[in-house]
């Protein structure tokens, strides 16, 4: 039963967090191509930069959450996402608008927002510096050990607080944004024009302010996945940008330019990263007296070492295009 | 009567290709005019202009006395300045119905802090829209596709659909881009009738770009005659149909 703990710990919490933050990007990702049709790949730093927010806002007051009774940081996450979702649209108007006002193939507002992507890293750099530092600046990170009532259980299930708040928020945000795109005329708006620009706006739809709300939304979302996953870890000002690569593959794996595949691809992509990282050998241990030794004898059963995780998305991603080429789910349209 | 559409002077070139060239025309207020012409002769481009959709090179285009130079569709749209697409277009993922209750404009539902704050009206305004709807989707005929998803619909519906999407809302002005292109003969009786009824009951000014002459000699007075990128002849359709020069653009030189 010990094993089960283990097992509950590392990959069914592991893989849950890593999931919720790969879905969060994935779904801003995802918004932006259905939209402006193009791979946003400062997505990551813009998750960086909602988090560097956070951070400095927490350091500035670092009792804003004692009256609520939650950390600093998720008091002051609103004000972050609204900077962020700030920024998004200020980055939009300063470098992508121009481009797409020259008409230019979506190419070049990729290698554009690989620009941006260095430019956003080194100036959080600049302020922040290169090393590491908890968004825990007054308050202490709860963890909850939850004891298993079975007979012979030792080990108890381990679960933060900043990771039930990634669930819940997660959660709020999906259902939200649900809501959003199928019941308010501007979330129809935004399925309209990834649906078919043109007629959009022979329609009467102002295309200029959905591709606003867009930068708005992926911003604010960009914020909540920087700001968990720092909550999580420490911020780092590279920590996003090595997140990119896997939230691709998850809104590539999902169905690109669909919000729910998205989710579910974040998921997939999360899952697979941990149960793939993840040593078996510790399940077989209380079968050991019945199994052949040659499988007991391994102490490490783990499909790839943890330093080859990053590889582990883009087989999925393959398996996945070779399988179903369009994602999961039938992608291209909100 | 004045003209509700005045293009002055426009050009338009593509890299070294001149489509549009020293092209002036007049739509009266209440007409249906035609525009037809050969292949190439830079009639969609025209409407692409008119319609907001491409920029011009030079001129200058009045909406009913209002410069509307390379103003975007959208604001044209509010206008009351709507076109139609040569090839239709619809929402493929939005039912028949939904593609309709898209169109309307001025809804406080589009408005961010509206949608957010005050949902009741937000909600009364989609009833009213919804309404409407349905009785335009009846008037094109479309009733029994209503919830079929746009894009499963036939191109003959599809094009009934964007006409539909004009009775949304109060246009002044449509431009029909071949709106009979592939529509077959029953419905486009329909089709004609629908928009003869338009132009009579709601007083639109309609300019149709059409290879169908039946339809052109049913429906449009006057007609214009676009070749090469500037206007060739205007005037009824008789007068069109007997001048040698048109004949000659259509069918070659009479050797």
């Amino acid at each position: 039963m010990n094993e089960l703990v283990f097992f509950i710990n590392n990959v069914v919490i592991a893989g849950s967090v890593t999931g919720s933050i790969y879905a969060i990007g994935a779904v801003g990702v995802t918004l932006i191509f259905s939209i402006m049709r193009f791979a946003h790949f400062a997505h990551g730093d813009m998750m960086t930069f909602g988090a560097f927010m956070v951070l400095l806002l927490a350091s500035a007051f670092p009792g804003a959450g004692s009256a609520f009774g939650v950390p600093a940081a998720l008091v002051l996450l609103p004000v972050a996402m609204a900077l962020t979702a700030l920024l998004a649209v200020g980055i939009d108007r300063a470098f992508y608008k121009p481009l797409r006002a020259h008409g230019v193939k979506p190419i070049v507002l990729v290698i554009g927002s690989l620009g941006v992507t260095l430019m956003l890293q080194g100036l959080i750099r600049l302020f922040s510096g290169t090393g590491g530092s908890s968004l825990y600046v007054d308050d202490r990170k709860e963890i909850f050990r939850l004891a298993l009532p079975f007979e012979g259980v030792r080990a108890p299930v381990v679960i933060t607080e900043p990771q039930l708040w990634l669930f819940v928020i997660t959660l709020a945000a999906v259902v939200g944004l649900h809501f959003f795109l199928t019941r308010s005329r501007l979330g129809k708006a935004m399925r309209a024009m990834s649906d078919n620009p043109d007629l959009a706006q022979a329609s009467g739809i102002n295309t200029n302010t959905i591709v606003a709300v867009t930068w708005v939304i992926a911003g604010g979302l960009a914020a909540i996945a920087g700001t968990l996953l720092s909550l999580d870890v420490t911020f780092k000002p590279d920590l996003s940008f090595f997140l990119l690569l896997p939230i691709f593959a998850a809104a590539i794996v999902g169905g690109v330019g669909h919000p729910f595949g998205a989710v579910a691809g974040g998921f997939v992509v999360g899952f697979a990263e941990t149960l793939a990282v993840f040593n078996w050998s510790v399940l077989l241990r209380p079968f050991r007296d019945s199994l052949p030794e040659w499988l007991t004898q391994a102490g490490n059963l783990a499909f790839v070492g943890t330093e080859y995780k990053i590889v582990v998305p883009f087989f999925i991603l393959v398996v996945i295009l070779v399988w179903r080429p369009t994602g999961i789910f039938k992608g291209k349209v909100i | 009567m004045a003209a509700i559409i005045d293009v002055q002077h426009v050009n338009k070139a593509f890299g070294g290709l001149k489509v549009i060239n020293d092209c002036s025309i007049q739509v009266e207020k209440g007409s249906i005019t035609g525009l037809i012409g050969p292949n190439g002769a830079g009639k969609s481009t025209l409407f692409n202009i008119i319609a907001g959709a491409l920029p011009l090179d030079s001129g200058r285009i009045l909406l009913d006395g209002d410069d509307i130079t390379n103003q975007p569709a959208n604001t044209l749209f509010h206008r009351g300045l709507l076109r139609t697409f040569q090839i239709a277009h619809e929402f493929s993922h939005m039912t028949a119905l939904e593609n309709l209750m898209m169109v309307p404009p001025a809804q406080s539902g589009e408005n961010l802090f509206a949608a957010w704050f005050t949902p009741g009206l937000v909600r009364n305004e989609e009833a009213e829209v919804r309404r409407r709807a349905l009785e335009v989707i009846d008037f094109i005929g479309l009733h029994h596709v209503r919830n079929e998803l746009a894009g499963n619909l036939s191109g003959g519906q599809k094009k009934l659909l964007e006409l539909g999407r004009t009775m949304m809302t109060d246009a002044r002005v449509v431009l029909l881009d071949e709106i009979a292109a592939g529509v077959n003969r029953t419905l486009l009786g329909d089709l004609v009738t629908n928009i003869e009824r338009l132009n009579r009951e709601m007083g639109y000014t309609f300019l149709v770009i059409e290879h169908d002459m039946d339809m052109i000699a049913r429906l449009c007075d006057p007609v214009i005659v676009l070749a090469q990128g500037s206007v060739m002849v205007e005037g009824s359709i008789e007068e069109i149909q007997n001048n040698p020069e048109v004949i000659e653009a259509y069918f070659g030189a009479a050797s």
